[in-house]
């Protein structure tokens, strides 16, 4: 992370909640996912410097950011100073990007393609031309909700979730994408999948998620082969809903 | 001179849910990892105490039907937590204090008589591969050592030499609750919820559900009323959390908890107030109090 980016708009401290959650905890309710990226990213830059009081965990969500383990005594000072930050707006597309090759063959692909009102081939070029920023980490350890995608892109999650999502597949739903560090459940919108899904969780790495909140990532497209892994998604992308 | 090589411990009955568990692993829920740990923490770092470990050894953590393990050399060990017949090759041995078992020798913590979950600690400790500085099992993510099974093997760590485990006279094992009595501090999210909702909260009778595990004790009884509706974005949760899922009942989030979560938190136990819950059998009467 670079150093303070300069406040381009007015600041505001207006739109900040913060609600006790306990006795050692804080949540911090901002007006946007935005503004909770921002914050969380400010959050990060004191913590650096030395200018946050010690806590355990700062975990951001859509639209908060939870500061877990406050020493006993802090908790309500710390409140009120949270409420008077003057936070710079983010910047996205600044720092070095995690870069995550892709193969855009997901079986929901037609199906975006025509949410987005494209053609199955130009969704690859749409996503990949997206500078995506780590909002928020969950789910499951090393799965990454990424912003970055302007609203009129945003496709509702699939109405019947699937019992079984293959680890690495790249999935979006609402304003985020997202790719599957492990098999699991899921009601993403499949459109493709990382070449290298184990690059993602390893807890023997430091970090042991590829993807952590306030990252910078980009997926680059690579051609598909004939690999074993996605098989199911072609076939199922080409028995598809084209009919 | 060849190192020899490490002491084992073997399962010979694994019970219905036993668990490796040390003080867990948070500071990690940014990515997505909860803390796990084990749920009655002063139980297990008093077994530890005792077996003359340090606090974050990694133990056993039984659930109701308790276990059997024989380890490949002599181990001093403590039964603690929930209380229950303790046997070394079928003769009865103490509960709750340092118990020396031969090599070879069954220790059999048995059934709970009181309680839910045992804790077995040994000197030296257990030492399976940590995962992120922790050998806690985490059951909702899979992280740390798979809940046990028999005839799996753990390896032991080294007893420390010096002092050797301590020898007590007595000691203060607290009862498991007859009535659990949880305090709570209310927020963040209780505005989602009806005045009397709130009132019920902190008023009503509650049972602990039999649906209860490491990720949540569930509750019994009146369903909490919403007084907005809509869905909450995913959020941070913290350890106790009360948690309302769309039925209305309460769920008090224990160690394995999700790190984010949908729906609102009415209210938060302390986590000094969540042993007590660790050690409350399903159908335990349940009340919340104003912290």
């Amino acid at each position: 992370m670079s150093g303070p980016a300069p406040a381009r708009r007015p600041p505001e401290a207006d739109g900040v909640r913060v609600l006790p959650a306990g006795p050692r905890a804080l949540l911090v309710e901002l007006a946007g996912g935005e503004d909770a990226e921002a914050f969380h990213a400010e959050l990060l830059r004191r913590r650096e410097d030395g200018r946050l009081p010690a806590v355990t965990e700062i975990v951001p969500g859509a639209r908060t950011v939870l500061l877990d383990g406050v020493e006993a005594g802090d908790r309500d000072g710390l409140a009120r100073d949270l409420a008077s930050w003057r936070v710079p707006p983010l910047r996205r597309g600044t720092g070095d990007a995690v870069e995550i090759a892709v193969v855009y063959d997901g079986p929901d692909l037609d199906e975006v393609a025509a949410l987005w009102g494209v053609r199955a081939e130009e969704v690859a070029a749409l996503h990949s031309g997206t500078a995506f920023r780590v909002a928020f980490c969950g789910f499951t350890p090393g799965f990454g909700y990424l912003t970055g995608l302007p609203a009129h892109l945003h496709v509702p999650r699939r109405t019947t979730p699937r019992t079984k999502v293959p680890a690495g597949s790249l999935a979006l739903a609402g304003p985020y994408t997202g790719v599957y560090p492990r098999p699991s459940p899921g009601g993403w919108r499949l459109i493709g999948r990382a070449v290298d899904p184990a690059a993602l969780w390893n807890p023997g790495r430091e970090p042991a998620a590829l993807l952590t909140p306030g990252a910078e990532v980009r997926f680059v497209p690579v051609a598909g082969g004939a690999g074993g892994a996605h098989g199911a998604h072609g076939s199922s992308a080409a028995a598809g809903e084209r009919a | 001179m060849t190192p020899p090589p490490p002491a084992l411990l073997h399962v010979v009955r694994a019970g219905a849910l036993t668990t490796v568990q040390d003080a867990g692993r948070p500071g990690w829920a940014h990515l997505g990892v909860g803390r796990a740990g084990a749920l009655d923490a002063p139980a297990a770092r008093l077994a530890n105490r005792l077996a003359g470990n340090g606090p974050d050894a990694a133990v056993l953590e039984t659930t109701l039907t308790g276990c059997a393990v024989r380890a490949t050399r002599p181990v001093v060990a403590v039964v603690g937590g929930a209380v229950c017949r303790v046997t070394v090759d079928g003769r009865p041995a103490a509960w709750g204090l340092p118990v020396r078992v031969p090599a070879g020798a069954v220790l059999e913590a048995g059934p709970a008589l009181s309680g839910l979950r045992g804790y077995l600690a040994f000197g030296g400790g257990l030492e399976p591969r940590p995962v992120l500085g922790s050998r806690s099992a985490d059951l909702l993510s899979g992280l740390g050592p798979a809940p046990l099974r028999d005839g799996d093997t753990l390896p032991l760590g080294a007893p420390a030499h010096r002092d050797g485990p301590p020898s007590p006279d007595t000691v203060p094992w607290p009862a498991a609750p007859a009535e659990l009595v949880l305090p709570v501090h209310l927020g963040p999210r209780h505005t989602w919820f009806t005045e009397a909702a709130l009132r019920t909260l902190l008023t009503a009778g509650y049972q602990v559900s039999e649906h209860s595990n490491r990720i949540g004790l569930r509750t019994e009884g009146p369903s909490l009323e919403r007084a907005r509706t809509g869905e909450l974005p995913s959020e941070g949760m913290v350890l106790g959390a009360v948690q309302v899922p769309p039925d209305g009942r309460p769920v008090v989030f224990l160690n394995d908890h999700p790190t984010t979560g949908g729906y609102p938190v009415v209210a938060v136990v302390p986590q000094a107030a969540l042993a007590a819950a660790a050690q409350a059998v399903p159908g335990t009467p349940l009340r919340f109090v104003r912290a």
